[in-house]
Order: C-alpha cells, then sequence, then structure tokens
C-alpha cells in the first residue's frame, strides 16, 4: 500500500545535524609554550597552597585546599600569561580557566549524587528487598527482612495508569496544535509552557481539592495517577510536538492528494512516521514523573502493605517509601536508613536508564532531537 | 492542514484580475464524517490543556477562600505559620521571603555557572565533546528532587557548614552573611549552621542549572558566525568574541534562562523539606547561613499530613499563592526568551 512506502521513506530520511554547524571552523593547534605555562601555573599553585594552607594558617580539609589551589592557579595563569604575552591575551587565559572550571564544577555534583547514591544503596540491595514489603518487618533489625515491593508495584501501576491518561492527551493536543491548529493554538502553547512549569506540589493540591475534598476519590493510587498525568502531560504535547513538526509536510500533501482524509493522513502518515520520536516523549514524561513526590504526599497516604488495586484502598509508591523512611526515622536508625537508600538508588537506577533510552531514540530519529 | 473557512463565490465576485488582486481565494470545504470527529476530538484534546489551568486556579482560590477570609489582609503581613483546624495564626509573609530567599541563593550560584557551563559547551569544547557533555548536563535535571534532598541533607551537609562558619566567620560584615547563635548569645557552632537557607539554595541551584544552561545554549549557538569571525579577523581573542559578540547577542537569553530558573526555583518542594529546619522567624529567613530556611512549597510537603479544617485550607491559600508567583515568573521568562529569538528547546 502507498501509505505504508511513505512512512518507510519518511523514516530513512538522512538525519539531520544542525548541531552548532555555524561553529567557526578553527585551527586547534597545541601551542607547547602555553602547556608548559599551565603545568608551571598548576604546580606553582600546588607548592604554594600547600604552604600557605598547611602550614602558614590554621585551615584544614581537602575541600578547602582544592579550592585555594584551584584559586591559586588561575592567579598564576593570568601572571604567567600576562609576563610573556601582554594583558590581552592573559585575560583570555583566565576566562579560559574560569568557564572550563563552571563546566567541571556543574558536573561534580552529579557524579557525587550517583556515587553516594550507589555506595550507600548497593549493600543494602538483597533480593528480599525487592521481594518482600515492610508488613511484619521491624525498624529494629537489620534481619526481618523489610522491602519495597509494595513500594515498586505501586510506583508502576501509578505512573503506568497516569501514563494511561497523558500519553494519548498529549499527543492528541500536540496532533491539535501542529495538525488542525486554529485560533486556539496559541494559548494552547501558552498554557502548555505555564504547565510544564507549575510547581509539582500544586498539582497534587489541585487534585485533592477537587476530587478527594469532594468525596469523589480516595487517597488512593488512581488519585495519585491523576496529580502525576498534570505534570507529565505538558512534557508529552511538547516533545511530540516537536516531533510532529519534523514530519515532512511533502508526505502529508502525497497522502493528501491520494484522497486521503486528514484523519487517515494523520494516523497513517504522520504518527507513523514520527513513531520513534512519540516512543521518545512517552519515555520523557514517564522520567519527568517517576521521581516525583510531593504531589503523592497529597494525594496518597502511602502504606507499609502491598495492595495490588490502585483504585481502593491504600497504596505506596517507591518516592513516597523513601520519603517516609527519611521523615519518620528517629536518629540514627541504620535499618530504615539502609531501606531509604536502598530505595534510591532504585530509583535512581530507573531515571537513568530511562534517561539513556531516551537519548538513544532521540539520536536515532528525524524528529526527535532536543535540546 | 489548515483549511480556510467557506466562501462562496458567486458570479459577481469574478472579474478580470489584475496582479494586486491575485489572492488566493478560499475553497469550499466538505468534511467526511470522520474527519469532523477528527478535529472534534482534537480541538477537546486542546482546549483540556486550557481547561485544566483554569480549573487549577478556580480550585485553589475556592478551598483556599476560607482561609483568606478568615485571616484577611493579614494574610498578607503576618509572619506566622500556625495554623489549628479551627484557625489559628497564619499568614503568608514569612514563608514567601523563605521562597524567595532560597531562590536567590539558587540563582547566585547557578547563573554563572549555567553561563559559565553554556559558554564551554557552544565555544570551547571540541566538536565530539559537545554532545555527551550536553546530556551530562541535561541529565542533573532528570535526577528526582527527592534524590537532591538525600543527598544535600547526607552527603553535602557535613561539607558545607564548614564552609558556612568559614564566610560567617571571616566575611561576616558583608549583612546576608551576618550570623548570630541559635541560642542567641556567645560565639557560633557547626550546629548552627546546618539545615539553612544556603544549602537548600545550593541544591535547588543544581537542580535549576540544566533548564538554565540549556536556554543560554541555545541562544549562544545562534550568535552570527559571521560577526565572529570578522572579530577574529579583526584580531580578537575568544574571549574578545566572547565579550563583544557572544554576550550582547545572548544577553536576552541569560535573563531568560535565569527567570525560568527562577520559576523553577521558587516551586522546587522536596529537596527543600528535607533540608530546611523551617523556621518562620524573619530575623532566621534573612540570616541565610543559619539554621532555619522555609518556603511555601516546603511547609505544604511537611505539614500536610497533619492537617485538618482551616489548617488544609491555609495551606490550599499558600499553593495559590506559589500557583500565581510561579505563573508571573515563568509569563515574564518566556516573554523575554521569546524575544530572544530563541522558545525552542527550552525542556530538558
Amino acid at each position: 500500500m502507498a501509505v505504508i512506502d511513505l512512512t518507510t521513506e519518511g523514516r530513512r530520511m538522512p538525519p539531520h545535524d544542525h548541531d552548532y554547524d555555524e561553529a567557526i571552523v578553527e585551527a586547534r593547534r597545541v601551542d607547547p609554550d602555553s602547556v608548559i605555562t599551565h603545568i608551571g601555573a598548576a604546580l606553582a599553585a600546588l607548592s604554594l597552597t600547600w604552604l600557605v594552607y598547611e602550614r602558614l594558617t590554621p585551615f584544614s580539609g581537602a575541600l578547602g585546599f582544592v579550592f585555594v589551589w584551584w584559586a591559586m592557579f588561575a592567579v598564576f595563569v593570568y601572571v604567567l600569561a600576562r609576563q610573556q604575552w601582554g594583558a590581552v591575551v592573559a585575560l583570555n587565559h583566565l576566562v579560559r580557566v574560569l568557564v572550563g572550571s563552571a563546566a567541571a564544577v556543574a558536573l561534580i555534583p552529579l557524579g557525587s549524587i550517583i556515587i553516594s547514591v550507589t555506595a550507600r544503596g548497593w549493600h543494602g540491595l538483597q533480593l528480599s528487598f525487592l521481594s518482600n514489603t515492610l508488613r511484619t518487618a521491624s525498624t529494629q533489625s537489620k534481619f526481618s527482612g523489610g522491602g519495597a515491593w509494595h513500594s515498586i508495584v505501586g510506583s508502576l501501576e501509578v505512573v503506568g495508569l497516569s501514563m494511561l491518561i497523558s500519553v494519548p492527551l498529549g499527543v492528541l493536543t500536540a496532533v491539535y496544535l501542529n495538525e488542525i491548529g486554529g485560533r486556539m493554538a496559541t494559548p494552547v502553547r501558552m498554557l502548555t509552557d505555564a504547565m510544564s512549569a507549575i510547581p509539582s506540589i500544586v498539582a497534587g493540591l489541585f487534585i485533592f481539592a477537587v476530587l478527594i475534598q469532594s468525596h469523589y476519590l480516595q487517597q488512593t493510587g488512581f488519585s495519585g495517577a491523576l496529580a502525576l498525568s498534570i505534570l507529565m502531560l505538558p512534557t508529552v504535547t511538547r516533545t511530540a510536538e516537536v516531533v510532529l513538526r519534523l514530519v515532512p509536510g511533502g508526505l502529508r500533501e502525497a497522502s493528501l492528494a491520494l484522497g486521503s482524509t486528514e484523519w487517515r493522513t494523520t494516523r497513517n502518515v504522520v504518527l507513523p512516521t514520527a513513531r520513534t520520536g512519540l516512543v521518545t516523549a512517552v519515555v520523557l514524561g514517564v522520567a519527568r514523573v517517576i521521581g516525583e513526590t510531593a504531589p503523592l504526599i497529597v494525594t496518597m497516604l502511602g502504606s507499609r502493605l502491598f495492595n495490588g488495586n490502585p483504585f481502593t484502598g491504600k497504596q505506596d509508591s517507591l518516592p513516597l517509601f523513601i520519603w517516609t523512611q527519611k521523615v519518620t526515622a528517629t536518629g540514627d536508625n541504620t535499618v530504615t536508613a539502609s531501606w531509604m537508600w536502598s530505595g534510591a538508588f532504585v530509583l535512581l537506577a530507573l531515571v537513568l536508564v530511562l534517561f539513556v533510552i531516551a537519548r538513544m531514540l532521540g539520536n536515532r530519529t528525524v524528529g526527535a532531537r532536543r535540546g | 492542514m489548515r483549511v480556510v473557512s467557506t466562501v462562496r463565490v458567486s458570479a459577481a465576485d469574478v472579474r478580470p484580475l489584475a496582479l494586486a488582486d491575485d489572492v488566493p481565494i478560499d475553497i469550499a470545504v466538505s468534511r467526511s464524517t470522520s474527519d469532523r470527529v477528527y478535529r472534534a476530538v482534537g480541538y477537546g484534546a486542546g482546549a483540556s490543556t486550557l481547561v485544566l489551568m483554569a480549573l487549577i486556579g478556580l480550585f485553589l482560590v475556592l478551598r483556599g477562600a476560607d482561609a483568606i477570609r478568615y485571616a484577611g489582609w493579614g494574610f498578607f503581613t503576618e509572619t506566622r505559620w500556625l495554623p489549628t483546624p479551627a484557625g489559628g495564626a497564619f499568614g503568608i509573609a514569612a514563608l514567601l521571603l523563605g521562597t524567595f530567599v532560597i531562590a536567590v541563593v539558587a540563582l547566585v550560584f547557578a547563573v554563572p555557572i549555567a553561563v559559565g557551563t553554556a559558554l564551554f559547551i557552544t565555544e570551547y569544547a571540541p566538536r565530539w565533546l559537545r554532545k555527551p557533555l550536553t546530556s551530562l548536563v541535561d541529565l542533573l535535571a532528570a535526577v528526582p528532587s527527592l534524590i537532591y534532598g538525600i543527598w544535600g541533607a547526607a552527603i553535602l551537609q557535613p561539607r558545607e557548614v564548614y564552609v558556612s562558619r568559614f564566610l560567617s566567620d571571616h566575611f561576616g560584615w558583608f549583612p546576608p552573611f551576618h550570623t548570630t547563635s541559635v541560642t542567641g548569645s556567645g560565639p557560633t557552632n557547626l550546629a548552627d549552621f546546618s539545615a539553612s537557607g544556603f544549602l537548600a539554595g545550593i541544591v535547588v541551584a543544581l537542580m535549576i542549572l540544566p533548564i538554565c544552561a540549556a536556554v543560554m545554549r541555545e541562544v549562544f549557538a545562534q550568535a552570527p558566525a559571521g560577526e565572529k569571525e570578522g572579530a577574529l579577523a579583526l584580531g580578537g581573542t575568544r574571549w574578545g568574541v566572547i565579550r563583544d559578540v557572544v554576550l550582547p547577542f545572548g544577553k536576552g537569553g541569560i535573563i531568560g534562562g535565569s527567570m525560568l530558573g527562577l520559576g523553577r526555583a521558587l516551586g522546587e518542594t522536596i529537596a527543600v523539606a528535607l533540608i530546611v529546619s523551617r523556621s518562620t522567624r524573619v530575623h532566621d529567613l534573612l540570616e541565610v547561613l543559619k539554621t532555619g530556611g522555609n518556603s511555601i512549597a516546603a511547609t505544604i510537603a511537611r505539614s500536610w499530613s497533619e492537617a485538618s479544617g482551616m489548617a488544609t485550607s491555609a495551606l490550599m491559600a499558600a499553593g495559590l499563592v506559589l500557583f500565581v508567583v510561579t505563573l508571573l515568573v515563568n509569563a515574564g521568562a518566556g516573554f523575554i526568551v521569546g524575544r530572544s529569538r530563541s522558545g525552542a528547546a527550552t525542556e530538558i
């Protein structure tokens, strides 16, 4: 069928690499003078820092040492470069050190988070943690076999339900914005942006105010799913819209010219062409909400027991599990701390996996390049 | 497919066309039933966003009305937050102040680092490093707030208190760093610096860094290559190019990105709730290094489970204030970013 050919054709489009195409092409020559200057500055700064920090002043601590070393290094680079090449070039070298440091500073916490959560969560992560609940677990004994099985199942159900709500609605909204259009499109786009910025706890308050205070619903997993779907909706809509915009107009026109209706064009040409990009939208939406805690505090009560039914009774979720261990822990209870870190490790691993999947899909398709 | 509305073309309209009259004629379109359903469903989905946003505002007003009526104008001036199921004394003033203090600390850290990161990615990094580096910065945005919170409290805090004490001891003459001990007299000790708004601000800075950096990166990358090459050809250094071409061009992106970050920082909930000790004394909130710190969102999260009656309504009213403030900040940011020719790709 012609339509199928069109879609395969669409997916065979060469990937656009519009990333920084306009960047200046520059002869990258390693200047030996410059390299030696930097090495010299680093060594001189190290020696001076050791002298000042360890001998002359009463400071201590590795963090302070590294910071002083870094500051001295920047000063030395500037001074040495100024002596050799003058003030203008020296300033250039100094700015390069500062800008490079900013990028490094941005990534150090990421490394610290991943390493510390893994280190502290790993040893508590036995099979029992993934298969038990807190039904009989005692916070006093390491061997009572508490686990987060009930929370993991709860999380999967809650996120799954919010997906069932947000994905169709978000994709349809994107279809409206991109394929149908009209006077309402601009306000919808603006409010989607506004919605992506509402504090997550406000989404929880809203569901509570509308459905729970009015006694339409109880504080169940389903209420939590509704709150999460409000947060997921703008992410799905915006990603899907970007993806649909990149479907070539020629495909739509070809389909319409062959006599398809608009609906058939959207269903058989536009959406299949953008399929991988739409999957990315879903993955990003899930990644957005899977770690959300604030709305669940308001709309779900949390539980120590297994409850497979999100529509009745209390239910737990992984973020709530971690939050509860953190908030209710008294003093230095090592058992709850171990549960907390193991839960955090599982959550972080889930998020990282989703992130990698989203990036891999994003790189593969025409439609999914994101900022 | 934008199809124009039906217009009847009568014989009187048909006349010899001059070139200036050469405008497209609207064509009458009749749609099949399936298309009418399709368009109606599409409109419905689009409208759902509008309706949802309106409903969120409406219901927060409805449920918060009790508390605002009870507290009157005092709701905006009272600093204590002691609502009881029957009433009590509560006002948003201290919470709002605390929210802004944390957001400002976050911006002070996040904006320079974001500008540096964005410049590094667009101007300095070798080509092969750009994409992975961008992904890693974006990954900061994917880490859940909850994990930032427990990391901040358990890993960062034991190290940060020394920095706070150092700043307080040596730079106490600078008003924000002036710190009095919790007991009210005597020298400060390390415990006086734990659970502070400063620590919360640092953690929030990490969380808003990716969105700030993403906006700035987009704008910096659009700096005209011709002007950059021109500056280099005139003998400018790389810093000269950045100072005279990239930064002036990207000013709107820097301001807009910072404001988007501010909007996110104001609404940050769980990380702040896990770190600060929630004081409502204005004095404590202004001394950022000291134990204390508070925010609207953190207060809602921490006191929700015990709230009932008027207390619930008070929290709803607090949520309404937060909702309105973040909407205003984000609308401003959207306006500025839009004007600086970069509206695209401001998400994760």
